[in-house]
């Protein structure tokens, strides 16, 4: 049953250069990203380093020395990522499978109204979204009150990336995994979502920095993170607080979005 | 039931305002390719995709090895059915081997065998399994991609293959080759296979039937690429035939069929002395064909290239260009034969063995030969075997 065929294949040496073996490899090939990747990090930990030195030298007074303590610093940060990084999971968790079941063609009529929704929750400035939120009469002032305003706020790149990275999905794709009798299912799940991931991650990065930055404002309901420094630094007249919280918080946006360009390197699926 | 193994009883699609495929009934028998062809919008490919339901009949019944399949589960049917299209559709994020194995997998074959059997077909499509079965598809050459297409929709070893332009995105001359090994596979396999083109030629030289496909969505014949060729059964058909029909039946015999022609040869070993011999004692030719070590042919040599000393003998005369395998046809071997700087075409076995040649004499002949056998089989009336055929197209 053998045919023998001259293969019109590639030249093997030109099929190793096409090859994507590991994500180590492909980055070797560009020096601009490499820097990307290292230069990120070194900026935000000699900025670090310099702010610590900084602080260290000044010669503080009653208010710059009870908030400009490790304790309290560190206490503000990590509540700072644990609030960010519990909103960012449940907006995959909601705006992942909302974006796949509004990309089915039964759903197409009902779309319009959840991308308007989330387009509204992204236009109202997030302070108001925050502050009414807040209101007595609906979740009051707290960390769950901040995380569901983030998630409200953030919501859409996840879910626009979502349904964007599905249709993009060559139909050709589809009509062939169909013609061999995959059911529907397995074609989202198997074929659609996989080819879909580099886009929504692209979008999970956006929500992230977005809910770093925007997490600033829960201090103003009373659920601490960075904001709580910077919000003092402001309220005291202290510039030595202010700009403490302000370098901690840029350099946590920064870190963060370097960790999600690491995780879109590697989560993105071999072969594209 | 029958001895077909697809049945199409009435098959009509209709959409919204317009009608897409009217009563279309036709009977594929077990291991022949049946090509349906005609212009864009004719309704070829929605008939075939009726076959597999991806799109669903408006009315009429569809047969699978008797078997009436229009309202069972269409998922399932699908897995008995390979399907190849156009864009060949392999999954970019899989490797072959993991493309290959989509069927097998869903019909839950064991880890093993799907291996075993991806490696089969590779080596069936003449690809080295373990060079390739762990590469994704974008390091493949188009070729390639399609003859990877056309293994994994035989995975399960399915009856019957549904191919939709599966050669439409190809270059030319990969084209051509591909079409050759599919005939050749083909020829060991004996699947049952409809294949859509809008190329006449392609149809008449891929099928045992060919079903043409008109404007008004119905059938308006449907028989052997010789009966078409020879008793159009109406304007329409005559008209999408263009011209040239004489030339087309050459796609219809392949140059093992015919005799070859011997040619004097030499060893490029035996030195230029024998070589001038051997080219003196033939008065007809005045080339000679010179082989390597293992009978391929490598140049034509004349009495003046013999002269000439300087140089190695490899290097002597004009190369040989015009090579045709066996199963070519004589269309291809024409082709060749015209571009060819002595007039004919070399014929070398599949592990590139000198055979001997085809000339324009031997092309001729074989048109002879069609012409006559269309005639007689007309004469004695078996030529409309075919019950769904539509239209009478012989003279009366």
């Amino acid at each position: 049953m053998t045919v023998t065929a001259t293969d019109p294949g590639l030249h093997p040496a030109e099929l190793e250069l096409e090859r994507e073996g590991s994500a180590l490899r492909r980055l070797a090939r560009d020096p601009a990203k490499v820097w990307g990747y290292v230069g990120i990090p070194l900026i935000v930990i000699v900025s670090w380093i310099a702010l610590y030195i900084w602080v260290t030298g000044l010669e503080l007074d009653l208010i710059e020395a009870r908030i400009l303590t490790g304790e309290m610093i560190r206490e503000a940060f990590v509540q700072h990522i644990r609030l960010s990084l519990i909103a960012t999971v449940f907006i995959v968790a909601i705006a992942v499978p909302l974006g796949m079941l509004l990309t089915r063609p039964y759903a197409k009529p009902v779309t319009p109204i959840f991308i308007g929704l989330a387009n509204i929750g992204q236009a109202i400035p997030s302070i108001g979204v925050i502050f009414f939120l807040a209101l007595p009469f609906l979740l009051g002032i707290g960390a769950q009150t901040a995380i569901v305003a983030i998630i409200i706020y953030c919501i859409l790149p996840v879910l626009r990336n979502t349904m964007v990275g599905i249709d993009q999905v060559d139909s050709a794709l589809i009509e062939s995994a169909r013609g061999m009798g995959m059911t529907k299912a397995a074609v989202l799940l198997q074929i659609e979502l996989p080819l879909a991931v580099p886009v929504v991650l692209a979008g999970v990065r956006t929500a992230l920095i977005l809910a770093v930055g925007t997490m600033t404002l829960a201090t103003f309901i009373n659920a601490g993170g960075l904001g709580d420094i910077i919000n003092q630094g402001i309220v005291q007249n202290r510039d030595s607080i202010l700009i403490t919280g302000a370098v901690l918080t840029a350099g946590l946006a920064l870190l963060i979005d370097w960790l999600a360009s690491i995780a879109e390197e590697i989560f993105r699926p071999k072969g594209l | 039931m029958t001895d077909f193994m697809i049945r199409l009883e009435d098959l009509t699609k209709r959409y919204p305002g317009q009608l897409a495929v009217d009563n279309v009934s036709m009977d594929i028998p077990e291991g022949e390719i049946v090509v349906f062809v005609g212009p864009s919008g004719c309704g070829k490919t929605t008939t075939m995709k009726m076959i597999n339901r991806l799109i669903e009949p408006t009315s009429g019944r569809i047969f699978l090895e008797g078997e009436d399949v229009t309202d069972i589960n269409a998922d399932q049917l699908r897995r008995r059915i390979g399907y190849v299209i156009q864009q060949i559709g392999l999954f970019p994020h899989q490797t072959i081997a993991a493309n290959i194995g989509t069927v097998p997998r869903m019909l839950r074959w064991d880890k093993k065998r799907i291996t075993e059997r991806v490696d089969e077909l590779l080596e069936m499509v003449g690809m080295d399994a373990s060079m390739h079965r762990g590469r994704y598809p974008k390091e493949l050459s188009g070729g390639q991609r399609q003859r990877i297409g056309v293994a994994r929709a035989m995975a399960a070893d399915p009856a019957v293959m549904l191919m939709d332009e599966p050669f439409g995105a190809i270059d030319p001359i990969t084209r051509e080759r591909l079409q050759n090994e599919f005939l050749r596979l083909q020829a060991e396999i004996k699947k049952t296979i409809c294949f859509v083109t809008h190329d006449i030629d392609e149809a008449i030289k891929m099928g045992d039937r060919v079903a043409i496909f008109g404007n008004d969505h119905k059938i308006q014949q449907f028989d052997t690429p010789e009966m078409i060729l020879s008793h159009p059964a109406n304007d329409f058909v005559e008209d999408f035939l263009g011209s040239g029909a004489a030339l087309k039946r050459l796609h219809l015999r392949r140059v093992r069929e015919v005799t070859l022609t011997p040619w004097p040869t030499g060893d490029v070993g035996v030195g230029r002395h024998a070589l001038r011999s051997a080219l003196a004692a033939n008065d007809d030719h005045s080339f000679l064909l010179l082989l390597d070590d293992n009978q391929h042919p490598v140049r034509w040599v004349s009495d003046r290239d013999l002269d000439r000393t300087e140089g190695s003998l490899t290097q002597a005369g004009l190369p040989v260009t015009a090579i045709v395998e066996p199963h070519a046809t004589l269309h291809d071997a024409l082709d060749e034969m015209i571009t060819s700087n002595v007039g004919c075409a070399v014929v070398v076995d599949s592990v590139g063995a000198y055979q001997g040649v085809v000339d324009i004499d031997a092309v001729m002949t074989a048109i002879n030969a069609l012409r006559l056998e269309t005639r007689e089989r007309f004469a004695v009336g078996s030529w409309h075997g075919v019950p769904e055929a539509v239209g009478d197209g012989g003279p009366t």
